[in-house]
């Protein structure tokens, strides 16, 4: 490894690169797997040795205020994962047609496999949606140099820019050489308020404007050095194009290809795509095999640009899995390529061993309180939200009938019980509440829907790791109240197993109410109290005691 | 040279500080390395796995490819068999023989040795066992480093210098529990089968 070779995540191959184009901020919300890109800078700025970087309530706040310091001048950086996104979108679209003033840089970590998410969406189509550039490293050197050249585009063609990753690159470490960083811009915000002022008149020029800067986009993906051509000798019966890591896994197959050789290729990186360089393949080609992680974008896209004599092969014609992830195998039988042979032994057949909750988990006592409370009530109907929750759906819990996306448990909840449901419980966490179940809850307030909703209070974001609640444990109440809820139908329990038959008692109250009811059950998480030990914090025993 | 090893475990049981101390003594050793990691849900108490590569040549991809792997390095032997079909034919398994039961459903240990035994070079390390005799049940993960160490075309005194500094901002006792772990570890894998029979 060189002089100036870090060992980095991929995830914080683009946070370093943030940092080393001089960024002024970063914002973001956590979401496996982007989390370690702003872990990493939250990391430098609580040393004091990085710019400000901070979580958010969610990732359309985040989103938002990655474009207010960039409309004051600074660059700045927005992380979420691909669901993230689709609670940014409105910001992140809108924010196409304004003059970015410093370089704005959403970098989003794709889930093909959903290996911790909902779908496997993918986030180049928001790219294309929004008529912004968009940038796919295929390794942490990449990652790292792709965000240093995304800040430059940002302010170059005036408009946000994505960085677009999946999960095998976030979480994957390799040595990654670093560059010296730049100084960051002054303060000194946009002074072109008609771009900035989305009325409707003005909207119409900007978006006059970001159609015609598509040539211009089109002209430097067209002549960017991360899409690399390579011809081959190989009679013209076929070729390759590579996306993200399907790149490597196609690399790593290259040498079994045998007597026939390599097939001409093309790596894609950059979009829009580069529509040339793909034409050019195509006319010395009868047939291209496209192995791209995620969606089949430029699969779906050559059949648009290429002459129909030419076969494209890929994820629409099952020649690759159409779900899931790429891997070095499933690359390999589409480069038709028989298995290579692995070791033989008779294995039993082995028992499937999900993610669960923690040994102890305060989540647990609550679903089994409102489990028992529930037992014989007709007209029942629960729903959960996105979190370490969301494992009490399996057995041997089994509460939640419905789990979609996040804060839909308390709108569902409204919905169901609107439609004629009686006995409606919502489950939602602390932080996730947070993020989007204040809106939800001010329309259960405002129509009096008979629900009631369980605020799972463990003072961390723990599915991802430990991020700290944004506001102090004890505030849910007073928001509750703040909105409206009925003072006598805000209720805090203790998350234990001790104080099930005191929990349950409160839940059948609750569910037998006509309105909104809330019942906060409070504990910390074990991993919570796990970190603090570490940091040897005197709150741990008292924590620990609630426990047992 | 190449070398790939797929790490298996239950998510808690600390199969990425396993990773990252191969990694490290691979990099000091001028190799270049990639390092797959597992986060998020599957983290809670479920199946994980890690891909680890090392390499005097560029790595491509962060996964291993079926039948790629020279080593499957499990913290529970139900978890060192999940994998199998990425090791390549004359591929090892290091595995502790500790099973880790927090399912229902987990299946007699007896069959489940057998079919790693079934690979000739496989190893099951008494790993909790070791561990308490070099002075602490939590240096078990430094028995298994010890004992694929027997496999990894790394230096030991090398690996010894990465434990060593992986803990050296804690108490002198602790580096010499974790090395002595790891030195027992090593010790029963080129011993053979004896050291996991019992
Ligand atoms: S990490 Fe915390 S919230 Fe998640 S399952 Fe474990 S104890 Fe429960």
């Amino acid at each position: 490894m060189g002089i100036n070779d870090v060992v980095l995540l991929g995830d914080e191959a683009i946070a370093l690169g943030a940092l080393h184009s001089g960024l002024g901020a970063a914002y973001g919300y956590p979401g496996t797997p982007s989390t370690e890109i702003l872990e990493y800078l939250i990391g430098l700025y609580e040393k004091g040795s990085g710019p400000r970087a901070s979580w958010c309530a969610n990732e359309k706040t985040a989103y938002e205020e990655a474009l207010g310091a960039s409309f004051a001048g600074l660059r700045a950086l927005v992380t979420m994962k691909h669901v993230g996104l689709n609670v940014a979108a409105d910001p992140f679209v809108n924010s196409a047609l304004v003059a970015i003033k410093g370089g704005l840089v959403l970098a989003v970590a794709d889930d093909p496999g959903m290996h911790s998410s909902q779908d496997e969406q993918d986030s180049r189509f928001y790219a294309e949606f929004a008529m912004i550039p968009c940038l796919e490293p295929a390794n942490q050197r990449e990652a790292y140099e792709m965000t240093r050249e995304a800040f430059d585009l940002s302010e170059r063609f005036q408009v946000p820019v994505m960085i677009r990753i999946t999960t095998r690159l976030a979480h994957s470490r390799a040595g990654v050489g670093v560059r010296g960083a730049r100084a960051g811009n002054p303060l000194g915000k946009s002074t072109d308020k008609a771009a900035w002022t989305l009325l409707p008149g003005n909207a119409r020029r900007r978006y006059d404007r970001l159609c015609a800067i598509q040539a211009e986009l089109q002209a430097w993906s067209a002549a960017s050095p991360w899409n690399v051509a390579e011809a081959s000798s190989r009679a013209a019966d076929f070729a390759v194009i590579t996306g993200g890591l399907g790149r490597n896994y196609f690399e790593e197959n290259l040498g079994d290809l045998g007597v026939s050789g390599p097939p001409s290729r093309l790596h894609i990186a950059t979009y829009p795509l580069p529509i040339e360089k793909i034409r050019r393949l195509a006319a010395a080609n009868k047939r291209i095999l496209v192995i791209e992680e995620g969606a089949p974008f430029i699969e779906k896209a050559l059949r648009g640009i290429l002459p129909s004599g030419v076969e494209v092969n890929g994820k629409l014609d099952g020649k690759l899995p159409r779900t899931g992830e790429l891997n070095p195998d499933n690359v390999r039988a589409a480069l038709g390529l028989v298995p290579r042979p692995s070791a033989r032994i008779e294995v039993p057949p082995l028992p499937s061993r999900p993610p669960q909750l923690c040994q102890g988990c305060p989540h647990a006592d609550s679903y089994a309180a409102v489990a028992k409370a529930v037992e014989g009530l007709p007209s029942t109907l629960i729903t959960a939200d996105i979190g370490c929750y969301a494992l009490g759906a399996l057995p041997p819990f089994n509460v939640p009938e419905a789990l979609v996306c996040m804060g839909a448990s308390i709108s569902m909840a409204v919905g169901a019980a609107e439609a004629g449901y009686e006995n409606v419980v919502a489950f939602i966490g602390d932080s996730t509440f947070l993020h989007s179940g204040l809106t939800p809850l001010v329309d259960a307030v405002s129509r009096g829907a008979p629900i009631t909703i369980v605020i799972l209070d463990n003072s961390i974001t723990a599915m991802t790791g430990g991020q700290p609640a944004l506001l102090p444990s004890g505030r849910l109440e007073e928001i509750a109240r703040g909105v409206g809820v009925d003072v006598a139908h805000v209720l805090t329990i203790d998350a234990t197993r001790a104080a099930t038959d005191a929990n349950v008692a409160v839940f059948k109250r609750e569910i037998a109410h006509r309105g909104v009811s809330v019942v906060i059950a409070r504990r910390e998480c074990l991993e919570a109290i796990k970190a603090k030990k570490k940091k040897g914090s005197a709150a741990v025993e008292a924590a620990k005691e609630a426990c047992e | 040279m190449t070398h790939d090893i797929v790490l298996a475990g239950v998510g808690g049981q600390g199969v990425l500080s396993i990773a990252a101390i191969i990694a490290r003594a691979a990099m000091a050793e001028g190799l270049a390395v990639r390092q797959s990691e597992v986060h998020g849900m599957a983290q809670r108490g479920g199946a994980v796995s890690a891909h680890l590569r090392i390499s005097d040549a560029p790595i491509r991809g962060d996964l291993i490819p079926s039948g790629g792997a020279d080593l499957i390095l499990s913290m529970e032997p139900v978890e060192s068999l999940r994998y199998v079909s990425f090791l390549k034919p004359d591929g090892v398994i290091v595995t502790a023989a500790e099973p880790f039961v927090n399912i229902a459903d987990y299946p007699d240990l007896g069959p489940i040795i057998k079919a790693i035994e079934g690979l000739a070079r496989s190893r099951v390390v008494a790993a909790a066992e070791l561990a308490r005799k070099a002075g602490s049940i939590r240096a078990v993960n430094m028995v298994i480093v010890g004992a694929a160490s027997a496999f990894i075309p790394i230096a030991p005194d090398r690996m010894e210098r990465s434990i060593a500094e992986l803990f050296g901002a804690k108490e002198a006792s602790v580096v010499e529990v974790n090395l002595r772990a790891f030195a027992a570890g090593r010790a029963s894998a080129a011993a053979g089968r004896a050291a996991g029979a019992e």
